[in-house]
Order: C-alpha cells, then structure tokens, then sequence
C-alpha cells in the first residue's frame, strides 16, 4: 500500500521503484512471449509514470480499474509480481488462475479490480464503484484508465455525465499516448483534446506531463481530494508514449516516424526521476542500482515461480462461471 | 497439383481480401469502415500501415481511397449504427467488427436496427449492410476476445448469418453478403486464418448462395454437421474415421440464418446418425437446433439419438492448455460418431 499524502524522500524512491519494476516486468514479460508462453501483451513501456504518480497517493481500499495495457497499472497498486508473471503465462497460481491472463488481471485484495479487454468497458464499471463508496459512506476513490482511443467510446460519455451528476469519487485518466493501435490521436480524437471534453460534462479536465511521475503525483493528488471530499470526478489527460508496438511484435514505425520515438524517448519518465533523485541529493548513483536490482531479483523470483507453478487442472474449465448453480 | 488457368490456392485472409477488391469494384456503393482497416489515419507518409489487424482489408485504400476505406475512431456503437444508416439510403457498407465479443458494444444497432427496420417500415426499407467479424476460440486470448456466439445472431430474425470454413467459400460467401438485400454477417474463424488449405479459388468473382449447405465430404454411415472451424475438425475425423472403416458425410453449414435445413435432413436419412460440432456455448446453440430439426423432422430414420459436441457450458479461458479443452476437437468428434454408430 502506497498512501502518501505528500513528494517526500520516501515517496519519491517509492515511485522510482514502482517504475523501474514496471519496466522491468514488461521486458521479462516480452521474453516470455518470444519463448512462446504467451500470445503476446500490450507493453506499457514508456507509460510507467501515469499510474505511478496517481498510486502513490492511492490505498489499498481505493480501487483501480484498467485496460488491456494494465500491467502498469497492477504493479502501481501493488499487485503482487510472481502472481501476475505466472498468470500471464496461465498458471494455476495466477492472480486470476489462469483464467484472465495479461488483459484481465485483477486482484481485489489489492483493489485492482481488473484489466479490461474490450476498449472503453471498464468506465461505467469505474463509475459504479465510485457510486458503491458514496452510497457506503466511505471515502473511498475509484481511478479508471483507459487509452486515448477509448476517448471516443459513448461509455466514457456516458459515465462522465453520470459521474458529474452524481459527485461521484472517480478519477478518469485518459493515457494518451497518441496511437489506437495505427490510428493517431490527432485523427481519431474531434478538436484535438480529450481533456477538453471535461467541460461539457462540468467537471475540471487537466492535462498533465505523463512522462513525469511527480506532475502526475500533484494533479492526481488535487483531483482525489477533490473526490474524497465528495466534489467530483475529474478528467485527467497524462500525455504519454508507448514505445513499444500495440501488442506483440509489430512494428510501430508502420504508422509513426524515428523523430518522434527519438522525442518521447528523450524525456523518458525513468531517466527523468533518475536525474531528478541524483540532482535533488536524494539518491546516489549506487542508490539507484541497488533499486534496480532489487527489481531485477523480484522479476526472477516471480519468473521462477511462474515457470515452476503448474497449469490449472482441467476441471478449472468448468468453475467460477458462476456463485452457485444448482 | 496442376494449376488450371485462372485458378490458384490463396489464404482464408487473400481470399476475403480479393473477394472485397472486386465487389467494390463491380460496385461504387461498396464502402468499408472499421478500426485500423487502412491504419495510420489519414497521414499522407502512413497510407496502408495497417490493413486491418488481420490484414484482411490491406491494400485496399490504395485503389479505393479514403472516402470509401474509412478508419473509423473506437466506437462500435456510433460506426455500427453509421452502417445502418448508410445501408437504408443508397450505400452498400461492410462494417469491420473487429472481435464478435464486440457486439456488446452496438449490439443496441445490430439487433435492434440492423434487424428490425425493414419489417418495422412494412418492407419499405432495406438495409444491405454487411457485417464482418472475428470469432473463435484457440489463440490465447480469454474469455471476451475469442467467443462465436452464432445463435445470437440467428436468433433475431432479421439478420443473416454465414460461417465460412475455408477460401473458396468465403470468397464467394462474401461476394453474396455484399449483393444481398438483407444485413448479413460474415463470421471469420481467427484460426482458419493461419492455416493451409488444399483449395482452388477462381479469380474472378463468383457468389455462394446464401442459406445453401455443402457438402464437403460424402459419406454413408454418419453425418457430421460443421461451420466455420468445426467442419474443419469433421473433415479430420471424418479422415479417421475412414481408417476405421468408417464412412463419414461431412455438412459444411456455410449458413446459419436463413439455414439449409433439407441438406441436413437429406443427409441424415441416408447415414441414420448425426453428430452436430459447434464451437459456441451450447445452450440455445445451433447444434441443439440442429438437432431439434433432425428430431422433429427426421426421427423415423435416426437409429441413434442426435449427437452434439459443443464446449461445455462456460467461458472461454485464458490459459493455453485449458483453452485446448474447450474446443471441439477431432478425438471428441470421432469419439461422438463412434458412440452414435454403436
Ligand atoms: C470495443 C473494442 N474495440 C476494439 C478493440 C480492439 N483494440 C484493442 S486495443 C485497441 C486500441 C486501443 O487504443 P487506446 O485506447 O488508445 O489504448 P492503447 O492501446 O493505446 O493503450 C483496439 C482498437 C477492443 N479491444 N475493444
Ligand atoms: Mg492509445
């Protein structure tokens, strides 16, 4: 559980951590797809720093809720490692037993309420969780990603609506990271912003750095004292990059140019907390390997565990369809 | 083989491609959209980057264009139901939906547009949109992106539904669903997709009648009843089955909706048994109304009870090798036939 309130020492190591586990993670999980183990995963390199920066802030009772690219999403909230390595490769021992894998992942313990395959689906559900924590009093938040071509799904408009009408506790967080698979942001999305959509709906729409952790720190921690004071949601554009292709191994510069990839790739979030810590004093250069060697073993140990857990048994085929049918 | 004139063996995936090349250019009403079917938007230095996820449409907006090959944003709702309008004023659009599972999202358009306006208007509103999707299970990817869920469609009358099994067909299935008055939707099987067929395709362009079964292999002592991917698992059992010393008659649906009914029953009063292989839920699903039909209209001539072998009822797991148990697959097939001709 991250729950800090303020950029401290303490909670800055913890968002440089958080990130070069993300990173490492998704580059583990890209090899266990070459080897066959997998189809394929929609790699959230690049996009560490937006859930980050908004976990930080977050309990293990707020809830989040995500995409099919949400493996970022589920190591900000503290998903456990070596049970979403060994769900992406089916096992038994899975966060969801094998039976979601890396576009489903979900663990409630931690108040990750699942990844969500189908683009734009998620958000209604977001809306009702943050419903559920205003009807029960609590002052629970509910934070909802999805991409910037999930933008243009009625069901963002819909529960932006709802959630305004409302006051609900819901955070909308659009990481545009500029492409749906091909298609470019600036095609796709009427005016140029999604952050703009915010007013129609009256409720605050911020556009945001998402290749920096600790911009997504301030803006989402306005916009979750906003929600747990019971004001509203907020829509929050983090302006991002995917390095890696949409899923899989194919090749992004298909449809985008070098310069391009080279600009994002310059002011990429890792680098950009690394020279932050070094320059600030708040770490040193052996500071920071030592971090990210602790993330290098993490990513082994769940590896091996994930390698080493069997498959589920064939009669799992038939369970958890429903509570109870008679 | 030899090579007749005019003549070759494609893909599944060059098939549908050159099946839409040609209908859009016998028709300038013909447009397609859907998500990345061109890619790129409309940067003038990323024409083409993307063809569709499965390459089914690449190439295309290069003779076509823009206006005619529409990348459309993610919304299948407000795409689906563009669709329908277009269809009821003059165009002829094929709507790409990317993954069945999708229509949770415009399902409100399909069902309740797509299928109902012609009788709701007293028939004087046509609505020829075609719509072409992705179905199937086999290739890892969970319980929302690899359904089929056929008997939904086919339930609502109104819709037509066709279930290619291999190249041939769906070239001409294609080019019937395009001409075709009604909305029609294509399902395309993602693993025939990324297999090898042993079929001629003509070059030029031909149809398949809509609602018309096939016969893909001829046999007399039982029938096995595929569409899409399971006729293809029936022409492997079938194959041995006949190193058992038994021979088995392959009906490739082809149609769900309006569905071959007499070709069915013609079948099955020749071999006596069916087995009916479908990869859908098998509640309300087209085996059980296959063999309703066989029950009803065929009960004097079965020496067995009607056979279906449909995954069991649940969802579609992620994990590989227990996705491997919820397809149908060739031993259970043969296991199915065995049980019915004891
Ligand atoms: C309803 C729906 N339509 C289409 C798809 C296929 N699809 C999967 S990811 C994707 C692109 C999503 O783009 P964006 O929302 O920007 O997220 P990103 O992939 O960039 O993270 C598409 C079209 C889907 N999964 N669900
Ligand atoms: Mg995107």
């Amino acid at each position: 559980m991250a729950g800090y309130t303020e950029l401290t020492k303490e909670s800055v190591l913890w968002m440089y951590e958080t990130m070069v586990t993300i990173r490492r993670f998704e580059e583990q999980a890209r090899r266990e797809a070459d080897a066959g183990k997998l189809r394929g995963i929609h790699s959230s390199i690049g996009q560490e720093a937006v859930p980050t920066g908004i976990c930080a802030l977050l309990r293990d009772d707020d809830y989040v809720l995500g995409t099919h690219r949400s493996h970022h999403h589920c190591i900000a909230k503290g998903v456990n490692l070596k049970e979403m390595m060994a769900e992406l490769l089916g096992k038994a021992t899975g966060t969801n037993k094998g039976k979601g894998g890396t576009m489903h992942i979900a663990d409630i313990r931690k108040g990750m309420l699942g990844a969500n395959g189908v683009v734009g689906s998620n958000i209604p559900v977001a809306t009702g969780v943050a419903l559920s924590a205003k009807v029960r009093g609590t002052d629970q938040v509910s934070v909802v990603f999805f991409g910037d071509g999930a933008s243009s799904q009625g069901s963002l408009h819909e529960s932006m609506n709802l959630a305004s009408i409302w006051k609900l506790p819901v955070l909308f967080v659009c990481e545009n990271n500029r492409y749906a698979e091909s298609t470019p942001f600036e095609y796709s999305v009427a005016g140029g912003s999604v952050a703009n959509r915010a007013a129609g709906y009256a409720m605050p729409g911020v556009v945001v750095d998402g290749q920096s952790a600790l911009e997504m720190f301030e803006v989402a921690k306005e916009a979750i004292a906003r929600a747990r004071a019971g004001e509203g949601p907020t829509l929050i554009e983090a302006q991002t990059y995917r390095y890696m292709g949409h899923m899989g191994a194919d090749d992004p510069l298909g449809y985008r140019t070098q310069e391009e990839e080279d600009y994002y790739e310059g002011r990429d979030c890792i680098k950009r907390m690394e020279e932050h810590l070094l320059d600030s004093g708040l770490a040193t250069e052996s500071d920071l390997k030592a971090i990210d060697e602790k993330a290098l073993a993490a990513i082994a140990e769940a590896t091996k565990f994930a390698d080493e857990s069997p498959f589920p048994d064939p009669s799992e085929l038939t369970t958890d369809v429903y509570v109870s049918y008679p | 083989m030899v090579q007749t004139q005019g003549v070759r063996q494609l893909s599944y995936i060059q098939a549908v491609n050159e099946a839409l090349r040609l209908e859009m250019r016998r028709d300038s009403t013909v447009i397609i959209m859907g998500e990345d079917i061109a890619g790129g938007g409309e940067r003038d230095d990323f024409q083409d980057a993307w063809g569709g996820p499965m390459r089914l449409t690449k190439g295309l907006v290069g003779e076509f264009g823009r206006e005619r090959i529409r990348d459309t944003p993610i919304a299948e709702s407000g795409f689906m139901g563009a669709g329908v309008g277009a269809a009821a004023t003059g165009l002829r659009p094929i709507v790409d939906l990317m993954y069945v599972g999708f229509l949770g999202v415009c399902g409100d358009q399909i069902l309740n547009n797509a299928s109902k306006i012609h009788y709701m208007f007293g028939g004087k509103v046509n609505v020829p949109l075609t719509i072409m999707t992705g179905t199937g299970a086999g290739t890892n990817s969970a319980a929302q992106h690899s359904e089929t869920v056929y008997s939904v469609f086919t339930h609502y009358p109104g819709l037509k539904v066709v279930v290619p099994s291999n190249p041939y067909n769906v070239k001409g299935l294609y080019a019937a669903a395009i001409r075709d008055d009604d909305p029609v939707i294509i399902c395309n099987n993602r693993q025939l997709m990324g297999v090898r067929f042993d079929v001629d395709v003509p070059e030029g362009d031909y149809t398949i009648p809509i609602g018309k079964a096939d016969i893909a292999r001829e046999g007399t002592d039982v029938t096995l009843v595929g569409m899409s991917y399971t006729t293809r698992v029936c022409l492997q059992a079938a194959q041995e089955l006949e190193a058992l010393g038994y021979s088995a008659e392959v009906v490739d649906l082809l149609s769900l909706s309006p569905m071959d009914d007499e070709a069915i029953l013609e079948s099955v009063r020749k071999t006596r048994k069916i087995v009916i292989v479908d990869e859908d839920y098998p509640r309300c699903s087209i085996a059980s109304d296959v063999a309703a039909l066989v029950a009803e209209q065929a009960f004097d001539y079965l020496d067995a009870p009607p056979k279906r072998v449909n995954p069991p009822h649940t969802l579609v797991p992620y994990s590989m090798p227990l996705e491997a148990l919820f397809v149908p697959t060739k031993e259970q097939v043969v296991a199915a036939a065995l049980e019915v001709m004891q």
